[in-house]
């Protein structure tokens, strides 16, 4: 096996103008797809930075600023909303959030010790689907949940920044904290939060809770997490769910089309450029296959040679197969390289953060080696079909 | 009882009433009724006229061809019934071919051309430069190892293809017009090369049109229209 392949290597290597010119083909075809596949993923991914996965299947609802003047009714969203939104085909989860009037009642970890060390922490509140519609991660604890909310159970969830201020890192030996004068205990802290950033440096309690300690009246927005593609869709729907009378009185906060902008890159252009890497691949094969047969017919005196020292058929089809995979091996690490070089550089050119696949970038020279494989295959037969006696009588 | 064994070599080609025919239109027989018996240490010239078949009993020699009719042991192994598989290993092992044109690989050293002579029949890769060099020392070639074939005479060429031949050591070294390349000089320093191998016990056969060349052989055997003549 190293023998057909030491062999086949020097027979590359005996003709090196013949072999850069019979890997042009190959060369070009490959480096037309890796670039034409690499631009594209590339472009792809700059529409991916911006719009990433949280951002585009989140809808936020509130009602509209101007509410209550001139003696309209405010608009106040129903607490039900969350119900009404879950029963939508495309929302995975839904929560309402809000903000609390505290008063000048400071937050602090142990009351009226050390003469009012108390911080001034938003305080919010939240239905119990709050936290997985807003993509929450827990750093230890728990979130409180729908029962806590019935009872109005003194607990709360502290945010990262929150708990940091107040020295609270552990929550299995129920830590008390204090809002004013009322005791709470911590069940929870938050690690990270997808959307409303606030959440970080909040004390959040149950809407329950929140109702009988601050006489919370209304939920100030509602979190909606929608299934990916879905947002538009539930952007739409979300309004005369929760107000049937008069839906025009909510804000619907969703994000914008990604259809337009990805159809602008994946352009007809994209499509004839694989054409045309694909034609390229065919004439790169075409003129392996050639160049392999010419060298045969030239070659003869060699078969014939290589057949008296004991070569069978198959050693002389072997060989003749492994120069022409190798030959297209060769066009295929060139095309790649030369396919990555100018993803890279259009990016550059462009300001873009060049996206390339492991599998297309290590897979492309295989391409390459195939289509040596299949372009070999006749010259390979035909070399071994030689009977060693024309090939000697010839040269 | 006794016999007195007159102690004759063992054969190394014996061919009995072996023929080869082309098929026509019109049909030939190149070959014909041709009883060939070569023993071991042997050197026998095969001279003729061209067309007279010498070519194509050289290819049936050499395993190149398949006769059409007839018997063909080399070293007492009967060729007919072989594959085409077995027949180019045992080509490869017992036969060592020496080309008028020398049939050099262009792009590849004097070293390397010996040693690819051994890439078919099984000697492991650390032995077969070694055996090179050898074969290139005994025909006197060790300051040319390194070059490559179209830097070297036609005599040189010639003793390199020699060497490639005698490096597998091969029960047989068949000679095709081995000096009709090459001025007499050159000729001379081939056939003095073929002496010295001879004394050395190798069995040769060599086929030429020159008398001068067969005259150096021990024993000459005449091909005229297919048939050998004594």
């Amino acid at each position: 096996m190293r023998d057909v392949l030491d062999e086949a290597l020097a027979g590359v290597a005996a003709r090196p103008t013949r072999l850069i010119l019979t890997t042009l083909g190959t060369v070009l075809g490959v480096a037309a797809l890796v670039g034409t596949v690499g631009l594209g993923q590339t472009a792809a991914g700059q529409i991916s930075q911006k719009f990433d996965l949280a951002q585009a299947t989140r809808v936020v609802v509130e009602p509209e600023e101007n509410n209550g003047q001139e003696g309209e009714a405010a608009t106040e969203l129903p607490w039900d909303a969350p119900d009404r939104l879950g029963r939508l085909n495309g929302v995975d989860a839904v929560g309402t959030v809000s903000a609390l009037d505290v008063g000048d009642d400071l937050v602090s970890n142990v009351a009226g010790l050390n003469g009012g060390e108390g911080k001034a922490l938003t305080v919010m509140s939240g239905s119990a689907g709050l936290f997985d519609a807003i993509r929450a991660v827990l750093k230890t604890g728990r979130f409180f949940d729908a029962g806590h909310d019935q009872r109005g159970d003194k607990v709360v969830v502290l945010g990262k920044h929150a708990a940091e201020r107040l020295g609270i890192n552990r929550v299995d030996s129920a830590p008390a904290i204090f809002i004013g004068d009322e005791a709470y205990t911590v069940i929870g802290i938050l690690d990270s939060v997808a959307g409303r950033a606030e959440l970080n440096d909040s004390v959040i309690m149950p809407n329950g809770t929140a109702k009988a300690a601050y006489d919370l009246k209304s939920p100030d927005a509602i979190e909606i997490r929608t299934a990916v593609g879905a947002a538009q869709l539930i952007a739409g729907q979300a309004p005369k769910a929760i107000q049937p009378n008069d839906p025009s009185k909510l804000k619907v906060d969703a994000p914008p089309k990604q259809g337009a902008v990805r159809k602008g890159v994946e352009s007809d252009l994209n499509a004839l450029f694989l054409l045309l890497g694909a034609v390229a691949l065919l004439v790169g094969g075409l003129g392996i296959a050639n160049v392999t047969l010419l060298s045969v017919l030239e070659r003869i005196g060699e078969i014939g040679l290589r057949r008296a020292l004991g070569a069978a058929r198959r050693h002389i089809a072997a060989q003749f197969l492994v120069e022409s995979v190798i030959v297209g091996l060769l066009g295929g690490l060139l095309g790649t390289a030369v396919g990555v070089l100018l993803t890279v550089g259009v990016s550059f050119a462009k300001d873009w953060t060049p996206i390339l696949d492991n599998k297309l970038a290590f897979g492309s020279p295989l391409l390459g080696a195939v289509i040596g494989l299949i372009a070999g295959t006749y010259p390979a037969w035909k070399a071994s079909a030689i009977q060693p006696i024309t090939a000697l009588r010839g040269a | 009882m006794t016999a007195v064994a007159v102690a004759l070599p063992a054969p190394v080609v014996e061919m009995i009433g072996v023929r080869r025919v082309f098929p026509g239109p019109p049909e030939v027989e190149a070959i014909r009724d041709v009883d060939l018996t070569i023993r071991q240490g042997e050197y026998l010239s095969i001279v003729g006229p061209s067309g007279s078949g010498k070519s194509t009993l050289l290819h049936l020699l050499g395993l190149l061809d398949n006769p059409s009719g007839g018997v063909y042991r080399l070293d007492g192994v009967d060729t007919m019934s072989l594959r085409e598989r077995r027949r180019a290993v045992l080509r490869g092992e017992r036969i060592g071919f020496v080309f008028q044109s020398f049939h050099l690989l262009a792009h590849r050293t004097v070293l390397e051309n010996v040693a690819l002579s051994m890439v078919y029949v099984g000697v492991p890769r650390r032995e077969r430069m070694a055996r090179a060099r050898v074969a290139l020392e005994r025909v006197g070639l060790s300051h040319r190892m390194d070059f490559g074939p179209t830097t070297l005479s036609g005599g040189e060429r010639q003793r390199v293809a020699i060497a490639r031949a005698l490096v597998a050591e091969p029960s047989l070294l068949l000679a095709d017009e081995p000096t009709g390349n090459l001025d007499s000089v050159n000729a001379e320093a081939i056939l003095e090369l073929f002496d010295e191998l001879h004394r050395g016990g190798m069995t040769l056969a060599v086929i030429t049109h020159d008398d001068h060349v067969s005259e150096r052989a021990q024993r000459r055997v005449r091909i005229v229209d297919g048939t050998l003549q004594w």
